[in-house]
């Protein structure tokens, strides 16, 4: 299997922007000055920061050769569990740049907006649509901040009805972000174990509901990529106590044309556009995180709100109630752009064989690996599939060196150590968009580490061999950590 | 449908594979109630060639920065934005990543993001910076939220001179809390009141904007000296970095965090975002800081490397006892701002700043001279506000029609300057297009 290494192509080193600047050297085209100079209090004056002085072709080099470093969904295959990475379609880029787009300024009077207004509406209505909700905000910058909007929703509601709740309850295959959303509203976490079979139980749910509790964060599909076949039943417990269901959404792109949320329990949600509807991740943001609520809670979201208002599209802030402003301006205007013209694409045959594809692949990939990788929940699975490293464990190699190692065949790990309920947890999401050729091969690969580690563990430990760099002392990063560059 | 690669072939062999008969079979686990009966009701969907012309109708609506003479800044500002900029940003193995959790495969990232840090750190005159936060306004409010977690005390005072909208944001945040805002008043020369401020020993933090919304430089040693005894953290944000490039850094006046909008570099202006958050403070606050962090350190075979780290502050290991609950951010931006920052570099960053200042004091002058007020006689940087008067109203929409935008009217954010105005002159504005503005307003 060695040829089935990645080539190890030409790698060039490159320093750090201040050790290759040289005083003299500029980058910059400056604009022509075509006034005086005036005077301005010497006191208020500094230095000037230490930028680095460089040419334009150095600025070029350094970066092209830090891309270089990158792995990128176009590089090749990305099964990162949790985060859906999908191809990023380039068209949705173009319309981003568009200069109409680009260049507007936010605070133009509306009839200067008309089109990034109507695109906002219309967004709105197409995530309602695959959502099944009634009503939606496009500002939240990012899923963390959607859920966040989510629990100052159930915070308003509740206040709204004259109570203060304290508790919420999370299941412990949610996401990390959602304890840490909710105590920002003051809620504890009150965690749910799942049953046996990797799901919730109605049962444990009411055992801990009550009319101190604000309401319960589901993830549907849950982290454990299995669907939550209890919902309703949940739902309707939640509701008799007068509390309200969140769903997380980052796990859409399993349901989409098959399950509308809104339609079985879900009073606030939030979606992920930077995984569900392609835009993007940018190696760590910008997302976008627009939350969704069903009617009875409209009064409660973000404003200002993009509306229809006759034959015009407006903003309006005059919501009392709104839980108030989230973004300076109306969100990453940019993302949703890309999300919009993605919809407008796939149409509603599009997602709906997006999230069939997605589905398949995850299964196919399970069936194929489960006899090699120990599969604690054996049981279909939806957009996703959790192995663990039990069978490796006694091979001396654990999920690290499995993770390190696929990078050494070109393959970008993933998900490991979660979710949390799963020792050893590799978590693999294919995607839709990935053809069986690369699956195939992604399986092959997978079963010749397994293969490895019975025949030379070692080799794993030293993984990955052909990246830019070899395992990173993380432990020293942390202990004394460096985050600026001192020359 | 062309993202998807699947041949019917393959779909039968995989479904054979786990032993499914259709695609819809492989939905069996859920329950029937809970399936649509419908279709999703969506547009129908449109080739590519389609969709260009569609948002080309859309975008064609819009009147962008590049087709007027536009005076509005406040918060979100038209600057030249050199090539390689956009050009090196869309490498896709920059935009199409995700978080750098595989240190050993994302290395241009990790790099990228540790250098980043520094420019903001160098720029800000502070220690450490993290690697972005969503925009101007979440990292004030990060930034009042953090300086509760140091001092434990519950009452924030937040200038009114501070960015209207991001004090909107932060409302947002704080109301579901137990914790205060209180505003302090500006004076008459447009900086802030600080002789207004009662409660120093409860107060958790200052927090002002420099320049504030208004364009005038706060007297940020003022504010040092005023939180020196009763140490609440002094707080300097900013929706206008470049006006480093000129004056001296919040840091160097003492300010404890430094927080605001880097837009301004780089970074289009795309209806309000995405931005960028800019987020630094000094090094014994390192621990407090909400937000992703990039670390140098090496690799078995002692070369260098970058990771994040310290990531026992952040949610997906304290849960809910993280610093933030931020997860994604603004990786993308905070890289294109440091393509910006390195390109511009040490000297163009002066000479660009002192540019926009002065270009913006001709305005300011020409405008004096023909015998308008300026409201606030405090120095300014790029911004600046302008009595124009009631009667202006109707001229200002004629001269929008006209394609040129005279300011941002401030009567909605601040009543009593009702018939004032917002001007902002970037390195954009022609000396030209200036005496023209000053010709049609007479």
């Amino acid at each position: 299997m060695t040829e089935k290494l990645i080539a190890n192509g030409i790698v060039q080193d490159e320093p750090l922007l201040w050790e290759k600047s040289k005083r003299g050297k500029i980058g910059f085209s400056i604009p022509r000055r075509d006034v005086d100079s005036f005077d301005l209090d010497e006191d208020l004056i500094g230095e000037g920061p230490d930028f680095p002085h460089l040419s334009e072709v150095e600025i070029v080099r350094h970066y092209t050769r830090l891309s270089q470093w990158n792995f990128g969904l176009d590089t090749g295959m990305y099964p990162l569990g949790s985060c859906t990475m999908k191809y990023n379609p380039k068209t949705n880029d173009r319309q981003a740049s568009l200069h109409g787009f680009a260049c507007a300024h936010p605070l133009l009077p509306q009839r200067f907006s008309q089109g990034a207004l109507r695109l906002l509406v219309e967004l709105e209505q197409f995530l309602c649509e695959v959502t099944g909700m009634d009503a939606a905000s496009l500002q939240q910058a990012a899923g963390a901040q959607g859920e966040l909007a989510g629990m100052m929703i159930f915070h308003a509601y509740h206040k709204s009805k004259g109570s203060t709740r304290h508790k919420i309850l999370i299941p412990d295959t949610a996401h990390g972000t959602n304890p840490a959303s909710a105590a920002l509203c003051g809620f504890k976490s009150v965690p749910v174990r799942s049953g046996e079979d990797g799901i919730l139980t109605p049962e444990i749910v009411a055992e801990l509901m009550d009319e101190d509790t604000a309401g319960i964060m589901i993830t549907n599909p849950n982290t454990l990529g299995l669907y939550e076949e209890n919902l309703q039943e949940i739902a309707e417990i939640v509701h008799q106590k007068d509390g309200l269901v969140y769903a997380d959404g980052a796990n859409m792109n399993a349901i989409m044309g098959v399950v509308q949320p809104g339609k079985i329990g879900a009073d606030v949600m939030h979606l992920n556009l930077h995984k569900t509807f392609s835009t993007p991740h940018g190696g760590g943001g910008p997302g976008a995180g627009p939350v969704l609520v069903k009617e009875h809670l409209a009064r409660f979201l973000p404003t200002p709100r993009a509306e229809k208002q006759g034959d015009r599209y407006g903003l309006n802030e005059d919501y009392p109630d709104s839980i108030g402003r989230l973004h300076t301006f109306y969100g990453n205007f940019g993302i949703l752009v890309r999300a919009y013209s993605y919809i407008l694409t796939m149409g509603a045959e599009g997602l709906k064989d997006a999230s069939r594809y997605a589905v398949l692949n995850a299964n196919y990939i399970m069936e194929k690996l489960k006899e090699t990788y120990f599969l604690p929940y054996d049981k279909p699975c939806m957009h996703e599939c959790v192995f663990s490293d039990k069978f490796q464990k006694d091979g001396n190699a654990t999920t690290l060196d499995i993770a390190k190692r696929l990078i050494d065949y070109g393959f970008h790990p993933p998900t490991i150590y979660f979710p949390l309920i799963v020792s050893g947890a590799i978590m693999v999401e294919p995607t839709e968009t990935e053809s069986k050729e690369d699956i195939d091969r992604f399986i092959e690969v997978m079963k010749t580490i397994a293969a490895e580690i019975k025949e030379n563990p070692d080799r794993l430990h030293k993984a990955p061999e052909f990246a830019k760099v070899r395992r990173l002392d993380e432990v020293s990063a942390a202990r004394k950590p460096r985050l600026t560059f001192n020359s | 449908m062309r993202y998807l690669p699947h041949t019917e072939e393959e779909v039968k062999e995989m479904l054979s594979v786990v032993g499914k008969a259709s695609v819809d079979d492989i939905f069996s686990m859920v329950p029937e109630n809970s399936r649509m009966t419908d279709e999703l009701q969506l547009p129908q969907s449109m080739t590519e060639w389609e969709l260009n012309r569609h948002m080309d109708g859309l975008a064609a609506t819009m009147s962008s920065a590049d087709h007027t003479k536009s005076f509005i800044g406040a918060g979100s500002y038209h600057h030249y934005i050199p090539e390689v900029v956009p050009y090196l940003i869309s490498r896709s193995e920059f935009a199409t990543a995700y978080t750098p959790y595989q240190p050993e495969i994302s290395q241009g990232t990790l790099q990228g993001i540790f250098e980043y840090q520094t420019l903001v750190a160098r720029l800000l005159g502070l220690d450490v910076a993290n690697a972005s936060l969503y925009d101007g306004a979440t990292a004030l409010a990060e930034a009042l939220l953090m300086s509760i977690r140091i001092t434990k005390r519950k009452k924030v005072a937040v200038s009114q001179a501070i960015h209207p909208l991001y004090r909107q944001v932060v409302a947002t945040y704080f109301k579901p809390t137990e914790f205060e805002v209180v505003e302090i008043p500006y004076q008459d020369n447009g900086r802030t009141d600080l002789a207004a401020i009662s409660d120093l020993s409860e107060l958790a933090c200052v927090a002002v904007q420099s320049p504030n919304f208004f364009g005038v430089i706060e007297d940020l040693k003022a504010v040092s000296q005023k939180t020196e005894n009763e140490k609440p953290l002094f707080i300097c944000c900013f929706s206008e970095p470049l006006a480093y490039g000129l004056l001296k850094s919040p840091g160097s006046y003492g300010a404890d965090i430094a927080c605001g909008e880097g837009q301004s570099f780089g970074i289009s202006q795309s209806f309000g975002g995405p931005g960028l958050g800019m987020f630094a403070c000094k090094e014994k606050y390192m621990r407090n800081m909400p937000g992703r962090l990039v670390g140098q350190t090496e690799d078995i075979e002692g070369k260098r490397g970058f990771v994040l780290t310290l990531s026992t502050r952040e949610q997906h290991i304290r849960r809910e006892k993280a610093t933030s609950n931020i997860c994604s951010n603004q990786g993308l931006c905070a890289m294109t701002s440091a393509i910006y920052m390195a390109t511009v570099g040490g000297t163009g960053i002066k000479e660009l700043a002192r540019l926009n200042r002065d270009k913006s004091e001709y305005l300011k002058q020409q405008l004096q001279q023909k015998g308008y007020r300026i409201v606030f006689d405090s120095p300014t940087f790029n911004e600046f506000v302008v009595d124009l008067t009631d009667g202006f109203k109707d001229q200002y929409q004629s001269l929008m029609e006209k394609g040129i935008m005279a300011g941002l009217p401030l009567a909605d954010y601040y009543p009593e300057l009702a018939g004032c105005y917002l001007m902002c002159v970037t390195e954009t504005m022609d000396k030209a297009d200036m005496d023209n503005l000053i010709k049609e307003i007479g």
